[in-house]
């Protein structure tokens, strides 16, 4: 069945955006400016205390960053999305995001009063708006990932952010395998080195498509991956 | 990795614990006072976090703290940061020389994932961690705790897109000495994961040491 998209938004950069993604649909974001970044966290749906969790995605998969056939856990064992398609190689999931005084240090201070609604936003208050209008609290902030940024890791554990990694129509697609609040900043990546505030647009697509059969590229990919999915499909009952 | 040895005596310490294998601790540390964690056995990993004593939602944020830094392993001079950027703690002595803070804390649900669907029910660290928390104080519950520090333990991420859990680099009796840069509670999980070699598959007792400024 090819994927019928019945969503499509677009999220100016240096904004925010949240949707519960429901089981039977992909999220599909696109890139709609060189560079871009899309800073996300995501909750499951009935229960907003059970959240991804960057550990335990990494070390139950062996990776360190997130592409096509991963899937990102929650800290309940359980998986919240899977990575079914991925035009890039990998998106970062340690850099985090820029809070507000590192923001301004960073872009100076470009104030609504004087700029309107060019002013500069930081991921972190961007995150923390969204979160709270779900009724969540400052301790609902986690580890997030950074799609559309890669960030490589040296022998010696140095972080080095790949320059002009996204393209305009570049895209990762993610399927939900539970309900999964996910919320989005389209702020830039915390190790962007350039100074200039220029948060790129994204376009966000909701389709509806098939659940993971028995050799899905995801469930299949590795073995922890199988348990994972049986822990998810588990809990559906 | 740079080592560096604390100039605080043990016999100095306004405050002395071991914590068992399998144990929790939570403690406050003053602001400007040391906290010593001594790995008496070697190779044992320590799962800890830290918030602020009196706004709980200042939180340890391994994300915030490498961003900061700029490099994926904690060691001498590693600033702990919350999710608000704001300092925490500092690593003002190290015998061991790196620490892991990517590779979380262990729990039933993800060990049934990472070993065996049927390797749920056995003690791990963030049963610990939910244990210490619910019976800290009642406006404190799980979500506090997002990401954690693995004093002692080796997680070497790979140059390409891969990372593991390998044997650990520390001996008996190194240690680390963090000095706190606000006031904080410290969470301790001493792990007691029996399935990887993180702590050399036998876990083992640690010291808490803390020092007044």
């Amino acid at each position: 069945m090819k994927p019928e998209t019945v969503l499509e938004v677009e999220v100016p950069g240096g904004w925010s955006w949240s949707h519960i993604v429901k089981r039977g649909t992909a999220l599909k974001l696109i890139a709609a400016d060189d560079g871009l970044n899309v800073g996300m966290m995501a909750y499951a749906a009935w229960n907003f205390s059970e959240r991804y969790n960057m550990a335990d995605t990494l070390k139950a998969q062996h990776i360190s960053r997130l592409s096509a056939g991963n899937v990102l856990y929650s800290d309940m064992g359980r998986i919240l999305l899977s990575v079914v398609s991925d035009s890039l190689d990998g998106h970062d999931t340690i850099g985090g995001i820029l809070n507000r005084s590192r923001a301004q240090a960073k872009y100076g201070s470009k104030r609504y009063q004087e700029h309107r609604n060019d002013y500069v936003r930081d991921a972190h208050t961007t995150f923390l708006t969204e979160i709270g209008k779900y009724g969540m609290t400052p301790t609902s902030m986690i580890s997030n990932v950074n799609w559309f940024s890669r960030v490589d890791v040296e022998a010696d554990g140095q972080m080095r952010f790949v320059p002009s990694y996204a393209s305009v129509g570049d895209s990762v697609e993610l399927r939900a395998e539970m309900d999964t609040l996910v919320v989005l900043t389209t702020c830039p990546h915390p190790l962007d080195p350039s100074s200039d505030y220029r948060p790129g647009k994204l376009v966000a697509q909701i389709a509806r498509v098939d659940p993971p059969g028995p050799r899905d590229p995801c469930r299949i990919s590795c073995e922890e991956n199988e348990r994972g999915f049986v822990n998810t499909e588990q809990w559906h009952i | 990795m740079q080592l560096k040895e604390s100039t605080r005596s043990s016999a100095d310490a306004a405050y002395r614990a071991t914590i068992a294998p399998g144990e929790y601790w939570i403690h406050p540390v003053e602001q400007g006072a040391y906290l010593r964690i001594v790995d008496l056995e070697g190779n044992q990993a320590v799962d800890t976090f830290f918030f602020h004593r009196d706004d709980p939602w200042e939180r340890y944020s391994a994300c915030d703290t490498l961003a900061a830094q700029q490099n994926v392993y904690l060691g001498l001079g590693s600033v702990l940061y919350s999710f608000t950027g704001a300092g925490l703690l500092e690593i003002t002595a190290d015998t061991c020389g790196r620490h892991d803070t990517l590779g979380g804390a262990c729990a039933a649900e993800s060990n049934s994932v990472r070993y065996h669907l049927d390797k749920r029910h056995m003690h791990n660290c963030r049963d610990s961690f939910i244990q210490a928390l619910l019976g800290y104080d009642e406006h404190i519950d799980k979500n506090v705790l997002a990401s954690n520090v693995n004093f002692f333990m080796n997680v070497p991420v790979s140059t390409g897109s891969g990372s593991s859990f390998a044997d650990g680099i520390s001996g008996p009796g190194k240690y680390v000495e963090l000095r706190a840069l606000v006031p904080v509670v410290t969470v301790i999980s001493n792990c007691p994961q029996l399935n990887n070699p993180c702590n050399a598959y036998d876990p083992t007792p640690i010291e808490v040491l803390i020092f007044e400024e």
